[in-house]
């Protein structure tokens, strides 16, 4: 059981995010909560790629052929972890602007105020 | 629908999600028992066949590439959203906005200093990281997120002046797009040899020395350049309204 601990909690951080998207009474809030769901992706991918006595994938001072984990993933969600970080800010400026047309962040009154 | 009835949906559907991550799950290996071929091929290939000890990065800047070019436009494209929908406005509610921003905090002399000596510590440390990937855990995306942390630093030891001057710099733009088009560049240049896009054309060099891994370590450098830009663009962004008011209160 303990060896699927680590998909059971990149589900848990999954449905979180998606728990505060959902009932989010704010925007920045749910900028926050779906950056928080995407890093439950980083979870799957690490535990998906980990290996028991598997050491980093960096053979700088290490021989070739010693059992490192998977680099794959790692390289999957180094890039992302950058490329997350902007798209929140094109998110929040978004909020932002959202705020000064609206006058509000409550995803509710918003509808209200554009319906 | 009010925010009862959607949190009652919420729960319906994660009734019915529940049955599909297990599903979903049902077939991973447990963990620790990985068994992808293709990061057992890849680590044992890596090192021989493109002299990068970093086999992450090998992976990143050169076995996939073309992928990470793809992530670098996603990076690049928020990047000019951000621009666009910041771009200073005609219609000017300075008035408005000026009862918003508050008084800026004194800075302690120990913030300031530590702060200052901070900086220099950091560029020197971000143009390590940005410059090793090839070798080291690191790369571009990390030393240039480290690099644009220091004008934060600046700000944060009370010289709004040098901060404005850093993030104003055209320089971030030139870098923001430079970095990006450099990359496509680099691998168009491939394809001038005759070799397809991305294909690692520069010579590899020995394994462990600074100038090795061909394009890996030149992509690396490329992407910190572009990383970096894009930060303190969008840094200057968000921060340009209380910047001006700061900078008019110091005057």
């Amino acid at each position: 059981m303990l060896n699927y601990l680590a998909y059971a909690v990149a589900a848990w951080v999954f449905l979180w995010g998606l728990y505060g998207i959902v009932t989010s009474k704010n925007l920045v809030h749910q900028v926050v909560c779906l950056a928080i769901l995407q890093t439950s992706t980083y979870v799957l991918l690490l535990a998906i790629g980990f290996k028991i006595g598997g050491t980093a994938p960096i053979f700088a001072d290490i021989p070739v052929g010693t059992p490192v984990v998977d680099p794959l993933v790692q390289a999957l969600m180094l890039t992302d972890v950058v490329v997350e970080a902007t798209v929140a800010a094109l998110l929040l400026s978004m909020v932002v602007k959202a705020n000064e047309v609206a006058g509000t962040v409550d995803p509710e009154e918003l509808r209200i105020l554009m319906g | 629908m009010s925010s009862r009835q959607r949190t009652t949906l919420f729960l319906i559907a994660v009734a019915g999600l529940a049955p599909l991550f297990a599903w979903g799950f049902r077939n991973l290996p447990p963990m620790g028992d990985y068994r992808g071929p293709y990061g057992y091929a890849v680590t044992q290939v890596a090192v021989y066949e493109r002299h990068a000890t970093d086999v992450v990065n090998a992976i990143n800047y050169d076995y996939r590439g073309f992928d990470t070019l793809g992530e670098e436009f996603i990076l690049f494209a928020s990047i000019l959203g951000v621009l666009l929908l910041f771009r200073p406005s005609g219609d000017d509610h300075k008035g408005k906005k000026q009862a918003q921003v508050e008084d800026a905090l004194p800075v302690s002399d120990t913030l300031r200093v530590g702060m200052q000596a901070m900086a220099g510590t950091m560029v020197i440390f971000g143009l390590y990281i940005a410059a090793h990937g090839q070798l080291t855990p690191g790369g571009g995306f990390q030393g240039g997120v480290i690099l644009a942390t220091v004008p934060l630093v600046v700000y944060l030891s009370g010289d709004v002046k040098t901060f404005e001057a850093i993030v104003s710099n055209p320089l971030t733009k030139l870098a923001e797009c430079g970095g990006a088009g450099g990359y496509a560049i680099i691998g168009a240049l491939a394809m001038l040899g005759g070799a397809h896009f991305l294909t690692n054309f520069l010579p590899l060099g020995q394994t462990g020395d600074l100038f090795s891994s061909g394009t890996i370590a030149v992509i690396s450098v490329t992407v910190g350049v572009e990383v970096t830009g894009g930060f303190l663009v969008l840094m200057r962004s968000y921060l340009r309204e209380i910047i001006e008011e700061r900078l008019q209160g110091e005057e």
